[in-house]
This record gives C-alpha cells, structure tokens and sequence, in this order.
C-alpha cells in the first residue's frame, strides 16, 4: 500500500517537511504544495536533507505554487518531479491514501 | 449599486467601486461620473488614464499624496497638486477619480 | 504629530498565508501618514521580495508589483537580512530591483534594498520606536 503525502509549510518554518520525510515508509510519495515547495529548492539549508530522502521516496512539487512565488524550475533539487495540478489529481489517484502534514 | 454601460451591467460595492476591476471600460467612467453630476473633460481623462496606467503597474490604487507627487512629474508641476486635483474631483481626487477610473478605493483612505 | 519610527518585520512568505499582503497594506497606510517607516525581510520573509512571481496557476493576485511602488510612499529603506537570504540558496540577484527616486537629485533611482547582517540589523531595531512583526 502506498500514500501520497503533501506537505504545504516551508521547511525554514515548520518542522512538516523533517517530520513527514522522517516517518513516510519506503516507497511512498510526497508532494510539495503552496509554501511547502520552497522545500524543493536546491542550495537551501534543507536540500541535503530532502535529496537524502530520495533514496526512499519520490518527491514532487507543484508547479504552479513555484511559479507563483518566483521560485524557477531549474532551481529544483534533481531528481525531484514538478507536476500541475492535473498531476497532482492523478497522484491523488494513484496512491491509495493521502496524508496532509499540516 | 450595479450601473449599465455599454448594454451591460457593472456590478459595485456598497461605495460605488466596481467589483470586477477586470470587466472596466472607459464608458463605465462616463456613467459613474453622470451618475453623480460630473461632466469628464480632457483633464478628467488625464487622472483617469494615469490611475489605470499606476494600477497595471503596481496593483494598487495610489495615495492621493502619492497620486500628486505622480501627477506632477508626469503632467507638469501646475498639475501635480491638490488644488488643480480637487477642482477636477470635488469628492477627492483619490475616492473620486479611482472610482470612475474602476480601481479599488485606495489603500489609506478612510 | 511627532514622526516616529517605524519597523515592519516581514518574516512569512507570500500567498501560502495572508501575512505578507496584511504587512504591505498596513505599510502602505502608515506611510500615507507620513511616518518614518522601513522594512525588515527576515527568514521566509525574503520570498516575498523575490523576483519573476506569477500567480496565474493559483488564481490569486500576485501582489509583489506593489513592492515597486514603495519608492512613491517615501518608504526608502528595505532591510533584508543576508543570513536568511543564504540559508534559503538565495542571493540579491534573485531579488526585485526595488528602488525609489530621489527628487533632490533630479529624480535619481536609488536603491531601495540594503543587505544586512543579522548584528547590523539588530542595531537597526534598537532605533526603532515602535517594531511591528508579520
């Protein structure tokens, strides 16, 4: 059974990023949305944290939420999948259940 | 109190400000400013057209102290002040003129 | 009315919560009564001043063309706080160029943005008479 997990805080100001990546079971996924893609960024105190856990999930974000804060594509950490919103229903789809780090 | 211009009607909030910034059109000036008694000459056109020229670029509806700054590096110094604003709008060059130019009422005005 | 010294601390990013948007209106009125405001940009804070936002996907206004306009509110000094901008892969190139004219100088285009240490900008808040935090 695998969850779709979605995180929406910044990394830098909750601890829902650390906390969700921490305890997610391998082979499950997590998606960053509103002010949690800021979580995807490469180069940021947070990046080694979260390429890390690549080893063990896939990470997505959500592309409209990066590009409304300014935040470039390029600059993602590889590895990660940027989605829209169309992707984001299918993930929804894909995983049995969903779990929010509020 | 929603107005018709143009065939169509304009929906506003309790002041007269257009709810939908988006749908202005520069009839909708023409018939807010008829609706309270004030002919638009050239001069009016001259504010109103800087408002929406300031509003694109900022996403704001100026301070009328700003608004004059503005006006007065733009249109000329006999203009950027607020005795030639008030004589165009009475009711306050900011209120006045952001309501006829579709802003939202600005940002300090109380 | 005497002039006082006001400090915005912006600390949360934009559009994820209203914090951002509140701290700019509330700015925007003090500085219509004529007070001696600046802002600080710490922590999250710095994503609101950044640069290329486009908020079309998340059908919310994207309110950060209202940062430029500061300039015309005589609101001059923009503090951000370098450690913040470093822990975040962020350097003042990722920021908006904001900067405000100075009509004693023929309308020269200075900047806005000064680029402080955490020390330096806590000596900053010490002359402050009134800091309010976003």
């Amino acid at each position: 059974m695998s969850t779709l997990h979605t995180v929406n805080k910044s990394p830098f100001e909750r601890d829902s990023l650390s906390a969700c990546i921490r305890l997610a079971s391998k082979g499950h996924a997590i998606l960053l949305i509103e002010d949690g893609v800021f979580g995807a960024m490469a180069g940021t105190d947070h990046s080694d944290m979260v390429s890390g856990a690549m080893k063990d999930a896939t990470i997505y974000v959500l592309g409209p939420d990066l590009a409304a804060r300014g935040m470039s594509e390029d600059r993602v950490i590889d590895g990660i999948q940027v989605v829209d919103y169309s992707g984001f229903v299918e993930l929804t789809a894909k995983h049995e259940t969903c779990q929010s780090w509020l | 109190m929603p107005f018709e211009a143009n065939g169509k009607t304009f929906e506003t909030d309790e002041e007269g400000y257009m709810v939908d910034l988006g749908s202005w059109e520069p009839d909708c000036a023409t018939v807010m400013a008829e609706l309270e008694d004030q002919p638009l000459t050239d001069a009016h056109w001259e504010v109103l057209n800087f408002l929406r020229e300031y509003y694109d670029e900022y996403q704001i509806a100026p301070a009328v102290r700003v608004l004059t700054k503005a006006i007065g590096k733009k249109l000329g110094k006999d203009k950027g002040n607020s005795k030639y604003l008030y004589e165009l709008f009475p009711y306050g060059p900011g209120k006045q003129a952001c309501k006829y130019a579709g802003l939202p009422k600005p940002t300090g005005c109380v | 009315m005497a002039i006082k010294k006001f400090m915005f601390v912006n600390r949360k990013a934009p559009y994820g919560t209203v914090y951002a948007l509140e701290s700019l209106e509330v700015v925007l009125i003090g500085a219509a009564f004529e007070q001696d405001v600046s802002l600080a940009f710490v922590g999250d804070g710095v994503y609101q001043i950044c640069k290329g936002q486009s908020t079309d996907g998340i059908g919310m206004k994207n309110f950060s063309p209202t940062y430029k306009a500061l300039g015309d509110y005589e609101v001059t000094k923009l503090y951000v706080e370098k450690e913040s901008l470093e822990a975040r892969g962020l350097t003042l190139d990722d920021l908006m160029p904001l900067v405000w004219e100075d009509e004693d100088d023929d309308y020269a285009e200075k900047p806005s943005i000064r680029l402080v240490s955490s020390e330096e900008l806590a000596t900053v808040f010490d002359e402050q008479d009134v800091v309010l935090s976003f």
